[in-house]
């Protein structure tokens, strides 16, 4: 090794950890002005909205670890929202633990589901990955529907999830709710941030662009992705905990299929590309479903042309858009000076 | 959970033959719309989501027809032409744009349709429930087969497909046509230099493949309830059966067809509330044990 290159090796690893405390300190700036928001608009509805993109967020961009990053097209990526929503909600309703006890506990059962079912289906390629994801997010909503005493079937868990006070925290009040999820949102945008940047991240990116290569060279191709199934599943559980929260209840149309077709819709809409494009997304689908619903008896008409417009006519998602258009231009302009 | 329901039933002739050709009902309804979404995902190597969007507009499209004929001939070909020509139109239109792009963006296609599609029904024939009822040429005694009820127009339903199912692998093995789309979804590109025009075969097989779709639903449209998003849980099934059959095969699908057919009709006695359960349970089964489905070539 020359001494240049080892100069470079030292450099790395300075590098990274300014990244990390730069990252630190943006999450923390934006959780400052998300916390402070509400002191500046009262609004109810703008507080509401920032939750579901709470929720909808850390899933769409839990799914992006899977899809954008790895290339593990799921479409069951839903299950863990529902799961995280029944969990949480059945949990507080049946045996009245703290709200963090709950959380955690949460989180407990969705790992080992997430490993089980991880365990069979990464084995998968490519389309049977994507079907057999499906299968499991429609058996556990099958189960949902089936298990009537302790999920309340079709109806849903109804009567309210109880949300008792702890450290000062009480997440029956709309503005504590809304400043936990808000910081569950950046602590969990931080952590899937360190997760992709990170040499396992790197990984994963290898993974996705030639898997036999990866593992030519010894990487555990199974493993890698049955880590980052599990670690995705933990952060769209969490939104479906905070989706629980927010409206006190789970119903079996958190774990029906839809939401991980949504999830899929909200990363292309956004892109897969950059790290914030299904946060992007997540924003863009909440507003245009709102107004849409608002406007028309007809929402899926004007979704499906919207969704057509990106796929037929960008054929990218908006934030990859955004960035190669910023970097033609900085190409540009560096030409012509 | 009701076992002994099962139990009793698989004891009494009557409820057997009762159920199996329910099952059978079920089964040759997947298989026709399963058979279309296998062969497309064969040739153009394009998993079709807005597959049950073709059934759909074939139930619309027959009960249309019949309301202003009173022919159920007529009904049938409606069904199936016009789903023909949607789906001619839907792969030469906005599909054979997205070949060469991601998956991903072939499924955000599908999904938009499945979408408007919906909606474009809930506007032409309204949100409601519609029924095309039962032809007068079919409102006869049903016949008993060992203590069992059978309906007459059940026979026709399963004889209808059994026949385009024979159309369809006789076709495909011997004509040259179907040696051409053999070929085709083979390899692509040599058809091509050979001076045959795939495009057209790509619509060719597209419209195929709604045809069927549309002539299922048509086939349902005097069964079942027709309402926007009918579509939607055959299309879900009929994933399952051309998972478990394999991609691509057509024995797979009837077979596979048939087996879910059972499935649901026997599983909705003894698990009456798991029955979708038990179909997902099964397709984690095979697939977990053999991947490419049970009559799936292995993928290298």
């Amino acid at each position: 090794m020359t001494e240049l290159q080892a100069e470079q090796a030292l450099e790395v690893p300075h590098e990274a950890k300014t990244r990390r405390n730069r990252d630190a300190v943006i999450a923390l700036a934006v959780f400052v002005v998300l916390a402070l928001l509400p002191a500046v608009f009262s609004s109810k509805l703008l507080l509401d909205f920032v939750i579901r993109c709470a929720a909808y967020g850390l899933f769409a961009t839990s799914l992006n670890l899977l899809v954008g990053y790895t290339g593990l097209i799921s479409f069951g990526h839903g299950m863990f929202f529902g799961l995280g929503a029944y969990g949480f909600g059945l949990m507080m309703q049946k045996t009245g633990v703290p709200v963090p006890v709950a959380f955690v506990a949460t989180l407990a059962i969705t790992l080992v589901v997430a490993l089980v079912i991880g365990a069979i289906c990464v084995r998968l390629k490519e389309i049977y990955f994507a079907f057999v994801t499906l299968a499991f997010q429609m058996l556990i909503h099958s189960t949902i529907l089936s298990w009537v005493s302790l999920t309340g079937g079709d109806q849903g868990l109804r009567g309210g999830i109880p949300r008792p006070p702890f450290l000062g925290i009480d997440l029956s009040n709309q503005l504590h709710l809304y400043v936990a999820s808000c910081a569950l949102l950046v602590i969990g945008l931080f952590l899937m941030h360190r997760i992709a940047q990170s040499p396992f991240g790197y990984t994963l990116r290898m993974i996705r662009d030639n898997a036999t290569r990866a593992s030519f060279i010894g990487i555990d191709v199974w493993r890698a992705k049955l880590t980052i199934f599990v670690l995705a599943a933990l952060f769209a559980s969490t939104g479906g905990i905070i989706m629980a929260l927010f409206v006190s209840g789970a119903y079996p149309e958190f774990a029906y299929w839809t939401i991980s077709g949504e999830g899929i819709f909200i990363n292309m809409l956004g892109g897969v590309t950059t790290f914030l494009g299904p946060m992007v997304g997540t924003v863009l689908l909440l507003i245009l479903n709102d107004t849409v619903t608002r406007l028309t008896d007809y929402h899926g008409l004007v979704l499906g042309i919207v969704i057509l417009f990106f796929a037929i006519g960008l054929r990218k998602g908006l934030m990859d858009f955004v960035v190669e258009w910023y970097a033609q231009r900085r190409n540009g302009a560096r030409e012509r000076g | 959970m009701d076992l002994d329901a099962l139990t009793g039933c698989l004891a009494s002739s009557a409820c057997l033959v009762t159920q199996t050709t329910s099952g059978f009902i079920i089964g040759m309804l997947l298989f026709l719309v399963a058979v279309g979404l296998t062969l497309i995902f064969g040739v153009l190597k394009v998993v079709n989501f807005s597959h049950g969007a073709f059934y759909m507009f074939g139930a619309y499209f027959a009960m249309t027809a019949y309301q202003f004929s009173g022919s159920f001939a007529l009904a049938m070909l409606c069904g199936a032409a016009g789903t023909a020509i949607l789906g001619l139109i839907f792969e030469r239109v906005f599909m054979s744009r997205v070949y060469g792009a991601d998956v991903l963006m072939q499924l955000l296609v599908c999904y938009a349709f499945v979408l408007i599609f919906d909606d474009v029904v809930r506007m032409i024939w309204g949100p409601e429930f519609k029924s095309m009822g039962m032809p007068a040429a079919f409102q006869v005694a049903p016949l008993f087969i060992a203590g069992g009820v059978v309906p007459p127009y059940y026979l026709l339903l399963i004889g209808v497909a059994l026949v385009a199912a024979m159309i369809l692998g006789l076709g495909l093995a011997r004509t040259r046509i179907g040696k051409v789309i053999r070929a085709a979804a083979h390899n692509p590109g040599m058809v091509s230099a050979l001076g045959i025009n795939t495009g057209l075969i790509y619509g060719g097989v597209f419209a195929l493949g709604g045809m069927l779709a549309g002539l299922a639903g048509a086939l349902a449209a005097p069964v079942r309830s027709l309402t926007p998003g009918m579509g939607f849980s055959v299309l879900i099934e009929s994933f399952i059966v051309t998972v478990i059959g394999g991609m691509g095969s057509i024995l797979g699908a009837l077979i596979g067809a048939l087996l879910i057919g059972m499935i649901r009709s026997f599983g909705s006695l003894g698990f009456p509330l798991f029955t979708e359960g038990l179909m997902y349970l099964f397709m984690v089964i095979v697939l977990v044990s053999r991947p490419t489905g049970l009559f799936g070539k292995e993928v290298a």
